[in-house]
């Protein structure tokens, strides 16, 4: 993907991109390069001294059998982030796509959640599922199921699960429904004609042909669930019960700033820097390879 | 100079000086209250700006507990820390290892040359945040201490005695039996699980929580909260929880919505549970004494606190230091302490707030307020029993919750689960000690 | 006229009012959680505490929105929807000048080091502020931004989210049009500003609305670098009014301020919504 028609010249390039690349070097690259440098210290939590323990702090992690079941709470948690993102948000969108008049209403209404905070959208599902006061848990009661998340491991995960996709939703469902309308509808006429079933023609025809959008969709909410929903496992379960909700991010967090241990919250950061990188490098490789029309 | 300025608030009135107000020093003090707290924090710092005019204070809500350590902390690495913070109680062995970043009240008072009596203040309550050669470091702000909360109509309804007697956890236990025979949902539920049942476990039963006189004695110290007496209780709640007597709401005070709503019959919660449960609960409820397993040398010693204490940050001129002096002495003083006391349900942290509020005649009409001063105070503590100083505390206590979580979904027995958390703990003291040392 | 074809091949009966049954599910589904913070916004603290909560929302909206709005927790809740406003716009202004320009930058030049640039550029996406606070807390403080608009947005523009949209959008406009103006030895930045900039206008749309709310919904940062009352902003307001300790969370008031948190965010959608999906499928094809 390069353009083949390109300006000459390369002082004009450089002073169009400088203040990116500046604010970046700033703002981003050198308070990351702090964090390596930090990494291989125990610092006192108000930097009035550290002690240089090498890669110790690397050591004490790796061999923190809970800070590598961080890492497994991490995948499964972003795997189902991201279906529960994804999945209804075709489904919605596909039933949108087919209700031509009435679809503005609907998407109208659907994109409400986008909107909302994570950090809110934690407090509104902690409300509707507040083993107390929570009216969705109290009906459950109701119905004879006891919902407690906060000791249920299971139920814990599904409740900060959902509350992360929420808005997410709303977001996917965009994305899909502008590429949906996007689809040629020719090719779609011409299935129909043949006498392609609906579903048939969705999977054959329609989704490899939102396979761009689908996989912008797929890195942008893997990383959401990576670090934006931070606020939605601090309002819900701060990573518990026992350490159910722990992802790797929490853990940075609650290590380094609940803990205020410094040394082991940026070996964190590294460590999630690597993993981030080698995830984006494979998926620019996929991207260029698999994703064509 | 602050003299001068608390007697005019005695007096009632403001005895403005035009000449003062020009040189007016203004000082941050960062906490940790929102609501009924915030509004009682801010009409205390409004009635000392009133009261002179040498001093402003400006007060900042940063966040929960630990949101403002983290803010105060980050804000020194930027040199723009506040004069006065608010630090809960687990945050003090990480404020005290931090010198260069902290003055000790002690020597603020001295250098300020403002009159500071540390005998004035409750020792139970300011021995948390002593030095121990009896410094005082930080002035204690809001301390509490747990307590038994009693819905009487639940026992009543169950066909218990509403006062029959819950002093020790084996009448406790019998009455469980009974509440659960007769139905009740909820027969006991806890707020600040890791603080009631192990911390305050261990003092109220002069047993070590860590080694070391745990941490006041030194940084290598080791958690011992996996000793007999706690194995015990902790397998005891366990069963209760297996059997549906005791009911896990969550980490923090979750089960106070359930105790208030009256659902629960009984409730293990702080003193300072009082206003919100006054508020919002439509039964008759009273409060009991922490109880004790009858038969352990030694108990009921005496339990600890818990809440926050105000540092003093270093890196400021000498006259704000005498501006934090006079607001800290205002705090302190016992017009000032005693409304505190009678409105949240906190100890008065000296001993003339206290008696001034038996003089007015407020344990009286409000029977059992006196329960946690009296609980706190009842003896001399103990070296087990004076308070808790480990580094990384609040990540610890998150050890111990989750340890506590397994039990009583009984993933673990109470044996394997505390091992855990005293291994768990004990790398993380492991590692506050290096970065102190 | 494709669209019309499609709706004849699609639209049969009982077909048809199936899928608007499902639809009107999903979007209920996906209501509710709303719908509950407004009509908990409307009532009292006993009718919560006591479950079940009504559903239908109850008499005290212009109390607990005016609690809500001119008592807040430090400062009235109106201050905080001003800074949040303000921020938010400067995030979302501050990151779409950039990325513009560097963009254009790598689409249409090649210049010297401008691989390593682009994957500099690129990494930042990944890496959110959260990751690496207390470092970026102390440039800032180094600087003397701590309490100011500018501490607050310029951490939050160094990430790459607007570029690599817009590097996608530059991506797919036709090779020609580049073409043409060089042939008619137009400058580069007359071919940016006469052809290629109003060729975006949909996309800025889109990553303005995706940027604000972005902007809108900072919470960990703003908490810790604004020290003042005045600069906090409505997010991280909400959170405070959590009790910390003892104390009883005031639910219809938190869910008050829930909801006016929501309400300009929703507005900026749901006004700009045509041009915003407009962008979106302009940048995906």
């Amino acid at each position: 993907m390069e353009k083949r028609v390109t300006f000459k010249g390369w002082l004009l390039p450089l002073c169009l991109i400088a203040p990116q690349v500046v604010i970046s070097a700033v703002f981003f690259f050198y308070p990351a390069g702090q964090a390596v440098w930090q990494s291989l210290f125990i610092p006192d939590p108000f930097g009035l001294s550290s002690r240089f323990v090498g890669l110790g702090n690397f050591e004490y992690l790796l061999g923190d059998p809970y800070y590598r079941s961080a890492f497994v709470t991490t995948a499964i948690f972003s795997t189902l982030v991201t279906l529960t993102a994804m999945v209804p948000a075709l489904f919605l969108a596909v039933l949108a796509d087919r209700l031509v008049k009435s679809a503005g209403v609907y998407r109208t209404l659907l994109i409400w959640p986008y909107a909302v905070a994570p950090a809110v959208a934690g407090v509104l599902w902690l409300f509707m599922f507040n083993t107390r006061v929570g009216v969705v848990a109290w009906y459950l009661g109701q119905l004879g199921y006891d919902w407690n998340h906060v000791l249920n491991e299971g139920e814990a995960m599904g409740l900060v699960v959902v509350a992360s996709s929420w808005g997410r939703i709303s977001y996917n469902f965009l994305f899909f429904f502008a590429a949906l309308q996007a689809v040629p509808r020719s090719i779609i006429e011409a299935a129909a004609i043949d006498g392609a079933r609906f579903w048939r023609r969705f999977f054959t025809i329609v989704l490899p042909l939102l396979s761009p959008t689908t996989f912008f969709l797929l890195v942008v909410n893997v990383v959401y669930a990576f670090f934006e929903t931070f606020g939605v496992i601090h309002t819900i379960t701060s990573g518990g019960p026992q350490q159910a909700t722990t992802i790797l991010v929490y853990k940075v967090f609650s290590d380094g700033f609940v803990g205020q241990d410094l040394g082991s919250s940026a070996a964190q950061s590294v460590i999630l820097l690597v993993v981030v990188g080698l995830l984006t490098v494979v998926q620019f490789k996929f991207v260029e390879k698999r994703v064509h029309y | 100079m602050h003299k001068t300025a608390f007697g005019a608030l005695l007096a009632g009135t403001t005895m403005l000086s035009p000449m003062a107000a020009m040189a007016q020093t203004d000082i941050q003090f960062w906490h940790a209250f929102t609501g009924r707290l915030g509004e009682l924090v801010a009409a205390q710092v409004e009635t000392f700006n009133s009261s002179q005019s040498d001093y402003h204070v400006t007060a900042t809500h940063k966040g929960n507990y630990s949101e403002t350590l983290n803010a105060g902390i980050a804000a020194f690495r930027a040199g723009e820390q506040p004069q006065i913070l608010m630090v809960f109680e687990v945050g003090t062995a990480t404020m005290m290892s931090a010198k260069g970043a902290i003055k000790p009240v002690h020597e603020v008072m001295a250098d300020a040359g403002a009159d500071f009596d540390p005998d004035a203040y409750i020792g139970s309550v300011k021995g948390y945040y002593t030095s121990t050669d009896g410094q005082m470091l930080s002035l204690p702000f809001n301390s509490s201490t747990p307590v038994l909360w009693v819905n009487r109509d639940a026992l009543a309804g169950a066909g218990i005695d509403p006062d029959t007697d819950l002093s020790t956890w084996q009448n406790v236990d019998a009455t469980l039996d009974k509440l659960k025979d007769a139905g009740h949902d909820c027969p006991l539920t806890t707020a600040w699980q890791s603080w009631i049942h192990l911390e305050n476990l261990s003092a109220y039963h002069d047993v070590p929580f860590a080694t070391k006189d745990n941490g006041f004695a030194g940084l290598d110290t080791e958690l011992a909260l996996n000793g007999p007496v706690q194995v015990r209780h902790i397998a005891q709640m366990g069963e209760w929880a297996g059997e549906g007597k005791f009911i896990y709401a969550g980490r923090r005070n979750e089960g106070g919505a359930n105790f208030r709503a009256g659902e629960c019959a009984l409730f293990t919660e702080s003193s300072a549970g009082y206003a919100g449960i006054k508020a919002e609960a439509q039964f008759d409820f009273d409060v009991r004494p922490l109880p004790y397993w009858d038969g352990v040398d030694g108990a009921p010693q005496n339990t600890i606190i818990g809440g926050a204490s105000l540092w003093v940050m270093e890196g400021h001129e000498a006259e704000e230091y005498k501006a934090v002096a006079a607001f800290l002495n205002f705090l302190s003083s016992t017009e000032v302490q005693a409304k505190w006391h009678q409105d949240t349900g906190y100890l008065p942290i000296t001993i003339a707030a206290g008696e001034k509020t038996r003089a007015d005649g407020f344990y009286a009409a409000n029977p059992g307020t006196d329960v946690a001063v009296i609980q706190m105070t009842a003896k001399q503590p103990t070296a087990n029993s004076k308070g808790l100083r480990l580094g990384s505390f609040d990540q610890i206590r998150g050890i111990i919750d989750e340890e506590l979580e397994a039990v009583w979904s009984d993933d673990k027995d109470a044996q394997a689960a505390l091992d855990s958390a005293a291994t768990r703990g004990n790398q993380l003291l492991r590692r506050f000690e290096q970065a102190n040392r | 006229m494709a669209r019309e074809v499609t709706g004849m091949v699609e639209r049969r009966g009982m077909g048809l009012w199936f899928t608007h049954l499902l639809m009107i599910a999903g979007v209920l589904v996906i209501f509710f959680p709303i719908w509950l913070a407004f009509v908990a916004s409307t009532v009292t603290q006993p009718e919560i505490v006591q479950p079940p909560m009504p559903l239908w929302p109850g008499d005290r909206f212009i109390e607990n929105y005016t609690a809500a709005l001119f008592s807040g927790v430090n400062v009235p809740v109106l201050t905080m929807l001003a800074n949040s406003m303000v921020m938010a716009i400067g995030i979302a202004v501050g990151k779409i000048v950039i990325s513009l320009l560097s963009a254009f930058a790598i689409v249409y030049f090649r210049f010297p080091g401008r691989n390593i640039f682009f994957w500099l550029i690129f990494l930042t996406l990944m890496l959110p502020v959260e990751v690496r606070i207390v470092p970026t807390y102390e440039v800032i403080a180094g600087f003397g931004m701590l309490n100011s608009y500018s501490g607050l947005i310029f951490p939050l523009i160094a990430s790459a989210t607007a570029t690599f949209l817009f590097r996608q959008f530059f991506l797919t406009v036709p090779d020609e049009l580049a073409e043409a103006a060089r042939v008619d030895g137009a400058r580069p930045m007359r071919f940016f500003w006469d052809i290629l900039l109003p060729m975006s206008r949909t996309n800025i749309a889109a990553l303005f609305v995706i940027l604000f709310i972005y902007g809108w919904n900072q919470y960990l940062w703003p908490l810790l670098i604004t020290t003042d009352p005045s600069m906090n902003t409505i997010v991280m307001g909400i959170k405070q009014m959590f009790p910390s300790g003892d104390d009883v969370a005031d639910w219809p008031v938190i869910m008050a301020t829930s909801i006016l948190a929501m309400v300009p965010p929703v507005v900026v959608v749901i006004s700009m919504q045509k041009l915003f999906i407009r962008g979106l499928v302009d940048s995906e094809k």
